[in-house]
């Protein structure tokens, strides 16, 4: 017997594909799924084989395309996803995440001791080096790797 | 290097600097220790201090009277709005409209790069947390290089680099001037990782050790380690004893050693050194003024 994943086809709107496996959660709660859009039918299916070897998680949200600055946040904690939009069925548009230069708002500070914490202000963190994750507070000056940042997830 | 590469210009963070606009600081200080002149006449300093000071406060206090200048602030935020819960950013909005360019300590780091942010006027970075201490280490280095002449030398840093934020302004400048960095710190007051990473990233010749061996070093920066970092009084006070300096630490020192700390010391550097032309914390000290008087000049763009 073959083993099947049975996950069912969306017609209209976003696969994530090639998530780091375990981080499907972690890629709703960044995208705030669950908070922003409570009636948008999301699957989610974790550490499912790859093709390309290993293992991996995939989410599809019906009824959604993603925006850029979406995009972005999923880089932070899943460097190798792809996503793709989906358009009567059929993939309309295919794209890997890729990293901004500069990261705002998304993630907060791991220094508890950063004005950031403490002060109405958006986050903001310079991307030093993208693969393995290496972020620097424009404020404390302190660098963040992807433990922090998976950790606030 | 013309008026207009500091005139309104923020000094958070040594980072920010380039080598050449610190030698260019730097030469600006010797002058102002040859006799300063009525340059900020008219002009007013605010003195943000949120967090205690002795030496910072005041030579920022004597380099703008020295400069002709005003001073207002506070020394003790629980004086002012800031009790009764005032925001940070409020109070930079507060005092950007009485002063022209404002000094500020802080306790939490990032806080003079968010007052930057925030305010049209220049801020300069006097200490935020652990972070950052800019015109500490300019002072630093001004008396490294009035003492020996030169920057690229051996520097032994000692006592809690884990935690002291003169240290970690002062290792990025020495890194950009070709200095070999010899630190030493007890088990878990270490350098930060990521620091070392930054500094090896820049070249930096470097070495770490738990043990002080000061044979070869030219400046000795010691630095205090406080009690409360340790969870074990026991433990302290046994480290506390490792890294004093003494005359007997002292020997088989190279003859022009120069032995430097940014102060306030406990018991790290003993008095009985201060006597000797080994100990220049209290020329640091002076040398704080002129080099506070450069940055003031440079950054209101009449230097």
């Amino acid at each position: 017997m073959t083993k099947e994943i049975k996950v069912e086809k969306i017609k209209e709107g976003t696969v994530i594909d090639h998530i780091s496996s375990g981080q499907a959660l972690n890629v709703l709660r960044i995208l705030g799924i669950a908070k922003d859009y409570p009636t948008t039918a999301v699957t989610v299916a974790m550490n499912v084989p790859s093709k390309k070897g290993g293992r991996k998680d995939i989410v599809k949200i019906e009824g959604r395309e993603l925006k850029s600055d979406e995009v972005g946040k999923i880089s932070l904690i899943s460097p190798n996803a792809t996503i793709n939009i989906i358009r009567g069925g059929a993939v309309f548009r295919k794209k890997k995440v890729t990293l901004p230069e500069r990261i705002e708002g998304v993630v907060r500070c791991s220094n508890p001791n950063c004005i950031s914490n403490s002060e109405p202000v958006r986050t903001r963190f310079a991307v030093e080096r993208k693969e393995p994750i290496k972020l620097r507070c424009f404020y404390c000056e302190r660098v963040m790797v992807r433990s922090d940042i998976t950790r606030q997830f | 290097m013309g008026k207009t590469v500091f005139a309104g210009r923020d000094i958070i963070s040594i980072r920010d600097l380039e080598k050449e606009e610190i030698e260019h600081i730097l030469r600006k200080a010797e002058e102002m220790e040859k006799g300063p002149a009525p340059l900020l006449r008219g002009r007013t300093l605010g003195l943000l201090f949120f967090e205690p000071s002795t030496r910072t406060r005041l030579s920022f206090e004597v380099a703008m009277k020295k400069l002709g200048g005003e001073v207002i602030g506070f020394s003790d935020a629980r004086l002012t709005s800031v009790a009764k819960g005032e925001s940070l950013i409020d109070t930079i909005k507060t005092v950007e409209s009485y002063a022209d360019m404002i000094v500020i300590r802080h306790i939490r780091e990032g806080a003079a790069r968010l007052a930057a942010e925030v305010s049209e006027k220049p801020i300069i970075n006097a200490g935020d947390g652990p972070n950052q201490h800019p015109t500490q280490t300019l002072l630093d280095l001004f008396t490294i290089k009035k003492a020996l002449g030169r920057l690229d030398i051996k520097v032994t840093l000692v006592g809690d680099l884990k935690y002291g934020r003169t240290v970690h302004s002062l290792v990025y400048a020495l890194a950009m001037f070709d200095a070999t960095i010899s630190l030493v710190s007890p088990k878990g007051l270490e350098m930060p990782s990521e620091v070392l990473e930054d500094l090896k990233a820049m070249g930096a010749a470097i070495e770490t050790s738990n043990e002080l061996d000061i044979s070869d070093t030219q400046a000795l920066y010691v630095t205090r380690i406080q009690k409360e970092r340790f969870p074990d009084p026991e433990e302290y006070e046994k480290v506390k004893g490792t890294y004093k300096i003494t005359l007997g630490t002292l020997e088989g020192a190279r003859k022009d050693l120069i032995i430097l700390h940014p102060l306030p010391r406990v018991d790290e550097v003993s008095p009985e050194i201060d006597g000797t032309p080994y100990a220049r914390y209290f020329d640091q000290v002076a040398n704080g003024v002129p080099v506070r008087m450069a940055v003031l000049g440079l950054v209101a763009g009449v230097l």
